[in-house]
């Protein structure tokens, strides 16, 4: 239903070279649909925040062009920007402000009339209420995450920008969090998110993009990516313990463990034929018994890891 | 113009006033007071009259520029380095608001913090001396210009600053001797002809000079020349809040 749904950020050739000369961005283009989750990947200075600062605004382009449904941010930008919030990566709030007056000035900020009614939603929803005349300084760490969704959501955004929404929260905590995502996008709203946590992209993303080193080297729908890098493995128990692998069965790509009890067998998830048939007929020739088996699927991490391997 | 969000970050600003009321308001009227306690009674009681008016009440003007000029450009610096030390300078980066509504809105705050500072400075001296108002028009306008100019000038100096250090360095080692050298205890016809040129390059003399004379009718230079050269102050400063804008300087990479 996702790949129906029409480019609500397309970008264009962006690039961002920093006054040091460090290249952060090069020539990355990239849509993302209208109410999807899209996640993008990366590792540490890969550039995933820098593009997240450009399309906001926090951060000049070098070249290339970013629209905002239909908005060029620089020549329309109060339009653009309207339709995005923010939540950044540090904990950035005024220490001494109260909560209710913090989120309220956000929505301020934005050009929305104030909304008491509005603001106390948000409020709710993130679990805040009771703590809406408190001072910032007073909050948890985590309660400070939540406060921030909740300025950035105060102006009622179409899209939402979550730079690394659960670094340094509780496992607790970022469930709640994916809740408030998925709850999110069921009203419509388009979510881009960084995450270091691969488990949780493979939680919520629709579609993963991949950057590193300043390119965009993947972008596919999660369950296809999954689909078409992803291997799966078998793992045989054996009855008795082998030396090494039999002659006859060369042919197969197994593994055998260093006690000799395992015999592991990786095959292709898209292959027109997995293998699998043919490898028990020649076990059960050559007179190995195996006791149990199961089989494992690669993860998203394996995935990404070995994508950015290839990428060096 | 988002007007809506220029609403929203004066009234934080002002907010922030009323939370530190003591720093913001009390602590220059107590300083202000102890000046004219030192120099109103204590020894402005022994210095002759200048040109009919007593020492004491002479002072006034020059006070007020003093607590106007300071108060501006620490208040403007500091409404805009403070987000920019705490990391929340992405909020307004990232908001559809254009430079100029943000710098509309925090000069104004800052601008009006120091307009009530003058004011009540104003009202605390009247309680010490005997102050007459001759033109009351004028004596506004140059409050009012000088708030504003300076509260750019803070707002630069809040860009440009890169530590605390620096916001502190240009209120304490140009405003301050500036003001203390620029007639505010003094009229600058009494120094020696050589020093009096000299202190015509001091751009305080002719914000001091203009706003004593709407007070007494009493001034060291033209009062058109006093205005004048306010608003060319107001227009240079404008024109480095404009090329800031332009380039983004020390607000984007």
């Amino acid at each position: 239903m996702v790949a129906l749904m029409p480019t609500i950020i397309a970008i264009d050739g962006l690039c961002k070279t920093y006054a040091t000369g460090f290249q952060a961005l090069k020539e990355i283009s990239l849509d993302i649909r209208r109410g999807e989750i899209f996640a993008l990947l990366g590792p540490n200075g890969a550039g995933k925040t820098t593009l997240i600062s450009i399309i906001c605004g926090i951060v000049t382009a070098s070249a290339g062009t970013v629209r905002v449904d239909g908005h060029d941010i620089v020549t329309d930008y109060r339009a653009a920007r309207a339709k995005i919030g923010l939540v950044p990566q540090e904990l950035t709030t005024d220490a001494f402000e109260s909560v209710w007056a913090t989120v309220s000035f956000s929505r301020g900020l934005f050009g929305k009339r104030a909304n008491p009614a509005y603001i106390e939603k948000i409020l709710r929803d993130l679990s805040l209420w009771d703590k809406k005349d408190n001072k910032i300084i007073t909050l948890s760490g985590g309660m400070k995450r939540r406060l921030l969704i909740a300025k950035a959501l105060s102006h009622e955004p179409q899209i939402l920008f979550l730079d690394e929404p659960t670094a340094g929260v509780d496992v607790n905590l970022r469930r709640d969090m994916w809740q408030l995502v998925r709850s999110l996008k069921a009203t419509g709203v388009t979510i881009i998110l960084t995450t270091h946590y691969i488990d949780e992209a493979e939680e919520m993303a629709e579609r993963i993009g991949v950057i590193s080193k300043g390119e965009i080297i993947l972008v596919e729908d999660k369950v296809e990516l999954m689909r078409k890098l992803g291997r799966k493995q078998m793992t045989l128990q054996l009855q008795n313990p082998l030396a090494c692998i039999p002659p006859g069965l060369d042919a197969y790509p197994l593994e055998l463990s260093s006690d000799g009890s395992e015999l592991t067998y990786t095959y292709d998830t898209q292959g027109e034929r997995t293998g699998i048939i043919a490898l028990l007929r020649d076990l059960n020739d050559a007179a190995i018994v195996f006791k149990d088996l199961h089989t494992t699927q690669s993860s998203l991490e394996d995935i990404f890891v070995s994508l950015v391997k290839e990428a060096k | 113009m988002n007007l809506q969000a220029m609403r929203a970050i004066y009234l934080f600003e002002m907010a922030r006033t009323r939370r530190t009321l003591l720093q913001s308001i009390v602590s220059p009227v107590i300083s202000t007071s102890l000046y004219f306690v030192v120099f109103g009674a204590a020894i402005g009681s022994r210095i002759p009259e200048i040109d009919g008016i007593s020492y004491g009440a002479f002072i006034v003007p020059g006070l007020i520029m003093l607590s106007l000029l300071t108060q501006s450009v620490s208040n403007a610096s500091f409404g805009i380095y403070f987000p920019k030390f705490t990391g929340t300078i992405y909020e307004l980066l990232s908001a559809p608001v254009s430079y100029l509504e943000i710098a509309a809105s925090y000069v104004g705050a800052a601008a009006s913090k120091s307009i009530v500072l003058g004011l009540v400075i104003l009202a605390t001296a009247g309680l010490f001396v005997p102050i007459q108002v001759a033109h009351p028009f004028w004596m506004l306008l140059f409050l009012v210009l000088t708030a504003v100019t300076f509260s750019l000038f803070g707002f630069i100096i809040g860009i440009w600053a890169d530590n605390f250090e620096k916001l502190q360095l240009v209120p304490l080692l140009i405003i301050t001797p500036l003001t203390f050298l620029g007639g505010s205890f003094y009229s600058i016809h009494i120094l020696p002809p050589i020093w009096q040129t000299i202190t015509l390059f001091n751009p305080v003399v002719y914000l001091v000079s203009g706003f004593r004379w709407s007070f007494y009718d009493l001034a060291d230079v033209s009062v058109g020349i006093s205005l004048v050269m306010t608003l060319l102050f107001l227009a240079i400063f404008l024109a480095i809040v404009a090329w800031i804008f332009k380039t983004g300087y020390r607000l984007k990479t």
